[in-house]
C-alpha cells in the first residue's frame, strides 16, 4: 500500500506539496511564529554556551544585602531569583524541559486522542461504545488527581512527566475527533470510495485523516500552552520535573509568592510561555489555511 | 387516503393592464465587492408587477434571479453585496433607499417571501401555532387569542389536514410538503401585496410539488396577491406564469407573456433553454437490445432497525426495500422511479454493498454476499456509482487527477505513467481538458464536477453504472449535455445503467425499461413503451400527471387530489407492509394487483 500511495503523489503534480513552504514564507505572522520557535529551540540546544551562569548556581552577588532577588541588570539580564540564581540562564535551560514537554507530551496526547477517536468513530458499534465510555470516564476524573497518582506510581523524570501529561490530556482530542470522524464517515465521498473497493485502511489514511488535520493542527498548537502549564502545576506539587532542574512552569510556581516584590520572576517566564504558545498558534493557523485547497486564492 | 376532486388549473387571467403596478423595478444594478473592485451580479433589470399577476423569473443557477429577490426584500448581505443603481418602487417608496427599520415593517407584512427549503424558514423548537401567531402579532399587535384564531384560519386556507392538531406540532413532525404549506400560510397570513417565492417546490417530490403549485394558484386567485415566482423549471413557468422574465448572467435576456416566450421565443438563449427541457412523451422510440442478465435481484429486502428505550431494543423497523425482484441486462438502461423515501437509492446502495440486504443479489450469477475478496474487488470494478451531488462525492482535498487515478490505484492497475495517460484520456472522453487534472473539485462548475465523477466511474471499464439522481441537481442545459454523454458512453462501451430518478420526463427520454417504486416495493415495471404508453398502476399515473408540462396551452385533465400524506415505511417488529403481487398484463409488463 505504501508504494502505491507514493506513486499517486508522484504521478500528479499537486500544487500543495512543492509550494507550501514558499507560500508559508510569504506570511508575516507565520514567519514571526517560526522565528520565535527557532529562537527557543536554538536557545535550548545551545543553553550551555549561551548561559553566563550554570542554571542552579547560587551567585554570591545575586541577592541584595537584604537577601532579596535582584531586578534585571547588565550582569543578570532577567534578574535573579530568591536563591540568587540567574533567571536568564534558568530560562534557557528551562526551555529544554518545556519544549520537550510541550512537543512530546502534547504530540503524544494528540496521537492517543486521534487513535481512540478515529477508531471509535469509524468502527462505531460496541468498540466505539467501549472506547467512548472510557473517554468519558477519564474526562470525569479530575485530571490533576490522576496525574498526581500516575506520577506517584512512576519515578518522576522528564519523560515520565511527559507521558503522564499525555495520558491525562488525550481525552478532549478523542472527543472532538470522534464526532468529526462520524460526520466524515457519512459523507458521500467516503461512500464513493467504498463503492470503488477501497480498503478501510486506505479510506482512513487518504480521506479521513487529511480532513482531520486542520482540527489537529489547531488543537495541537493550543495544547502546547496547556501542557506547559500542566507540567508547571505538577512541578509545583512536587510530582513534576524535580528541582533544581528548571522548567518555565516551575520557575513561575517557585516564585509566584514574590509576585509583588519581584514581578520579573513571574512576568518574564510567563511571557516566554505566552510567546511560545502564540508562535505555535500562528504557525499552526497558517499551515491549516495553506493546506486547505479550498482556501486557495483567497485573501 | 381521502380523495377530493380538483378543479382544472389553467393560469389565472391577468388583471387588466391599466392598473398601476404594485412593484416596479427600474434599471436595478446589484454588485458584489471583490478584491478586484465591484462586480455586477444583476445589471439593468427593469420590470413591473401588477396586482393578481404572476411573474416568473426563469434562468439557470448564477443568473441573478435570487439576488434580485433578495434586493427587493432588502436581504442582500451588505456591505459586500449591495444595490449600486436603479430603484425598487413599492407603494411610492424606493425600497433600495430604505433603512433596515423601514424594511422590517414592510418585510413579511407587505412583501412576503417563501424559500426553497421550508425547514430553514421555520424555528425547529417552536410549535407551528406559536410561530404563526407570533408573526401575526409582530406585525399587527393583535391579541393572543385573536392571533391564534387567525393562525388556524391560515392553516385551513392552505388545505392542511387536521389543522387544529398541526398548531401544536413542531416542524420536524411534519412532512416536507406540509412544512412548505405552513410557510405559505405564514407568508399569506398578513395578506401581503407581493409574494416572492424562490424555488418554492424544488426540494419537494413531484406529486407534492403539484399540490403546492395548485395551492399557490388558488390562493392567488382568491387574494389577488401579486406573485414573483423564481424557478429554473420551465414546466413550472408554463403552468404558473402570466409573464416571464428570462435571465442570463445578471441580465434580462427576454421578457414577455408566457405565450410569447413559449410559442415565439425571440432570443437564442431562450430557445436553447426551452430546447434543453426534457419533455415527457408516450414512451415510443428505439430501445437497446439487451444482452444477458448482468445483475439479478431475487426477493431483496433492506430493513433498518430502530432502537429505543433504556435497553436499546429493536422496537421498530424501517422497511426501506421489500421483496424486490428484477434483472438488469447488459447494455440496457433500467430506470427506477419513485419519490423520496421509496427505497430506490437504498436498493442501489445494497447492490454496491453500502447497506446490508436480505434475499439474494447476483452479479454474473454469483451472490454478492459472502463473496471472497477477489470477487468483491471484481464487483467494485464492474459496478460503479455516480452520486447526486458531485461536490459531496469528491474528496475536496484531492486534485481531480488524484481522484481519477484513485480507482486504478486501489485495484493496482497500470504503472504511474499509464495511469496518468488514462486519466488524461478519461478527461477528454467526458469533455474536460487534461490540464484540469491538477485542479481541485471546488474550481469547477456543477456540471463539470459531475463529468469528473463520470470519468472516475469509467476508469475501471465498468459493465454497470448506477446513476443515483445524477442529473437532478444540474441546470437543464447542463443536464441535457450530461445525459448526452451518458448515452454516448452507453453506445460506445455497451455500459448498462441503473438510472435512479424522480423526474419522469428525464426517465422517459433515456430508459429502455422502467420500474416504479412505491414504499419499498415495485408497483409497475416494463419497457419504456409499456409504462409510459400504457401506465396501469394508479401511482404511476399520478406520478406522470404531476410532471409540470412546459407548454402554457396544456390543459391538465381533472385529477383526484391527494389530501393525505404517503404512509410511513416504519412498522413495529414482526409486522410489515402488505406485499403486493405483480401480475403480467402482457409482454412482460408487470403491474401490482
Amino acid at each position: 500500500m505504501t508504494e502505491t500511495t507514493n506513486t499517486v503523489a508522484a504521478a500528479i503534480p499537486t500544487d500543495i506539496r512543492p509550494g507550501l513552504f514558499r507560500r508559508l514564507m510569504r506570511r508575516k505572522a507565520a514567519m514571526f511564529g517560526a522565528g520565535v520557535i527557532a529562537l527557543v529551540v536554538l536557545g535550548a540546544i545551545f543553553a550551555s554556551q549561551l548561559a553566563q551562569f550554570p542554571p542552579d548556581q547560587q551567585n554570591f552577588d545575586g541577592l541584595t544585602l537584604e537577601g532579596a532577588p535582584m531586578p534585571p541588570s547588565a550582569t543578570y539580564w532577567f534578574g535573579t531569583d530568591l536563591l540568587g540564581r540567574d533567571l536568564f540562564s534558568r530560562l534557557l535551560y528551562g526551555a529544554q524541559t518545556s519544549l520537550i514537554i510541550g512537543v512530546v507530551a502534547n504530540g503524544l496526547s494528540i496521537l492517543i486522542g486521534t487513535a481512540v477517536g478515529v477508531t471509535a468513530g469509524w468502527r462505531r458499534g460496541w468498540v466505539g461504545a467501549v472506547l467512548m465510555r472510557f473517554t468519558d470516564l477519564m474526562m470525569a476524573f479530575p485530571a490533576l488527581l490522576l496525574a498526581i497518582c500516575l506520577a506517584a506510581i512512576f519515578q518522576p523524570s522528564l519523560w515520565i512527566v511527559a507521558l503522564v501529561i499525555a495520558l491525562v490530556n488525550w481525552v478532549q482530542t478523542a472527543r472532538i475527533i470522534y464526532t468529526q470522524t462520524i460526520s466524515l464517515a457519512e459523507r458521500d465521498f467516503i461512500a464513493a470510495e467504498r463503492t470503488l473497493g477501497a480498503s478501510d485502511w486506505r479510506i482512513l489514511r487518504h480521506h479521513i485523516l487529511p480532513h482531520l488535520l486542520p482540527t489537529l493542527l489547531v488543537w495541537g498548537t493550543l495544547g502546547i500552552s496547556i501542557t506547559v502549564l500542566l507540567e508547571a502545576t505538577l512541578s509545583f506539587l512536587g510530582v513534576g520535573v524535580q528541582p533544581p532542574t528548571p522548567s518555565w512552569g516551575n520557575i513561575i510556581f517557585e516564585n509566584q509568592t514574590y509576585f509583588q516584590s519581584a514581578p520579573w520572576l513571574v512576568f518574564i517566564p510567563g511571557a516566554a510561555i505566552l510567546l511560545l504558545a502564540l508562535a505555535f498558534n500562528l504557525v499552526g493557523d497558517a499551515l491549516r489555511e495553506e493546506m486547505d485547497p479550498t482556501q486557495k486564492g483567497r485573501g | 387516503m381521502t380523495l377530493a376532486t380538483q378543479t382544472a388549473g389553467a393560469p389565472v387571467a391577468p388583471v387588466s393592464s391599466g392598473d398601476a403596478p404594485v412593484l416596479s423595478v427600474r434599471d436595478l444594478d446589484v454588485s458584489v465587492m471583490t478584491p478586484a473592485g465591484l462586480r455586477p451580479l444583476v445589471h439593468g433589470m427593469s420590470f413591473d408587477l401588477r396586482r393578481g399577476e404572476t411573474l416568473c423569473i426563469a434562468g439557470e443557477s448564477g443568473s441573478g434571479k435570487s439576488v434580485t429577490s433578495m434586493a427587493i426584500m432588502g436581504l442582500l448581505p451588505k456591505p459586500a453585496v449591495r444595490v449600486t443603481g436603479g430603484q425598487i418602487l413599492f407603494g411610492g417608496k424606493d425600497l433600495a433607499a430604505q433603512g433596515e427599520g423601514a424594511m422590517r415593517r414592510i418585510r413579511g407584512n407587505r412583501i412576503a417571501m417563501i424559500f426553497q427549503e421550508p425547514m430553514t424558514a421555520l424555528n425547529p423548537v417552536m410549535q407551528i401555532g406559536t410561530q404563526l401567531a407570533e408573526a401575526l402579532r409582530a406585525h399587527t399587535g393583535m391579541g393572543g387569542a385573536e392571533a391564534r384564531a387567525r393562525a388556524l384560519e391560515a392553516l385551513k386556507l392552505v388545505r392542511i389536514s387536521q389543522p387544529e392538531r398541526r398548531l401544536r406540532q413542531y416542524p420536524h413532525e411534519l412532512s416536507g410538503g406540509m412544512r412548505q404549506r405552513v410557510v405559505i400560510a405564514m407568508a399569506l397570513a398578513m395578506r401581503p401585496d407581493v409574494l416572492i417565492a424562490d424555488e418554492p417546490t424544488t426540494a419537494l417530490d413531484v406529486t407534492v410539488q403539484r399540490e403546492v403549485l395548485d395551492l399557490l394558484r388558488d390562493l392567488q386567485r382568491d387574494t389577488g396577491t401579486a406573485v414573483i415566482l423564481i424557478t429554473h423549471d420551465m414546466g413550472v413557468v408554463a403552468e404558473m406564469a402570466n409573464r416571464v422574465l428570462v435571465m442570463q448572467s445578471g441580465r434580462v435576456v427576454e421578457q414577455g407573456s408566457v405565450d410569447e416566450i413559449f410559442q415565439a421565443p425571440r432570443e437564442p438563449y431562450t430557445r436553447e433553454l426551452l430546447a434543453a427541457v426534457p419533455r415527457m412523451g408516450d414512451g415510443s422510440g428505439p430501445v437497446a437490445t439487451p444482452g444477458g442478465p448482468l445483475v439479478r435481484f431475487e426477493d431483496v429486502s433492506v430493513r433498518f432497525d430502530i432502537r429505543s428505550g433504556l435497553l436499546q431494543r429493536v422496537t421498530e423497523r424501517v422497511h426501506a426495500v421489500e421483496h424486490v425482484s428484477f434483472d438488469i441486462h447488459a447494455g440496457e438502461t433500467l430506470s427506477l422511479v419513485g419519490e423520496s423515501g421509496c427505497g430506490k437509492s437504498t436498493l442501489a446502495r445494497a447492490l454496491v454493498g453500502l447497506v446490508p440486504h436480505e434475499g439474494t443479489i447476483r452479479l454474473n450469477g454469483q451472490p454478492i454476499r459472502d463473496m471472497r475478496r477477489q470477487d468483491r474487488l471484481r464487483l467494485h470494478r464492474e459496478v460503479q456509482m455516480v452520486f447526486q451531488d458531485p461536490m459531496a462525492a469528491l474528496d475536496p482535498r484531492m486534485t481531480v487527477g488524484e481522484l481519477i487515478v484513485e480507482p486504478l490505484v486501489i485495484h493496482g492497475i497500470g504503472s504511474t505513467p499509464e495511469r496518468r495517460a488514462r486519466a488524461e484520456d478519461l478527461m477528454q472522453r467526458v469533455g474536460l481538458t487534461p490540464e484540469h487534472l491538477s485542479r481541485h473539485p471546488h474550481e469547477f462548475s456543477g456540471g463539470q464536477r459531475q463529468r469528473i465523477c463520470i470519468a472516475r466511474a469509467l476508469a475501471l471499464n465498468p459493465k454497470l453504472i448506477i446513476a443515483d439522481e445524477s442529473v437532478s441537481a444540474l441546470d437543464v442545459s447542463v443536464q441535457a449535455r450530461v445525459l448526452d454523454l451518458l448515452a454516448t458512453l452507453k453506445r460506445e462501451f455497451g455500459i448498462a445503467y441503473l438510472f435512479i430518478s424522480h423526474d419522469m420526463a428525464v426517465v422517459e427520454n433515456i430508459s429502455d425499461r422502467v420500474a416504479v417504486m412505491y414504499l419499498g416495493q415495485i408497483v409497475e415495471m416494463g419497457t419504456r413503451a409499456q409504462v409510459f404508453g400504457n401506465p396501469q398502476h394508479a401511482y404511476t399515473r399520478r406520478l406522470m400527471a404531476a410532471v409540470p408540462v412546459p407548454d402554457p396551452g396544456f390543459q391538465r385533465p381533472p385529477m383526484p387530489r391527494m389530501a393525505s400524506e404517503v404512509p410511513s415505511p416504519v412498522h413495529p417488529v414482526g409486522q410489515g407492509p402488505t406485499r403486493v403481487a405483480l401480475r403480467d398484463v402482457g409482454g412482460g409488463h408487470l403491474v401490482a394487483a
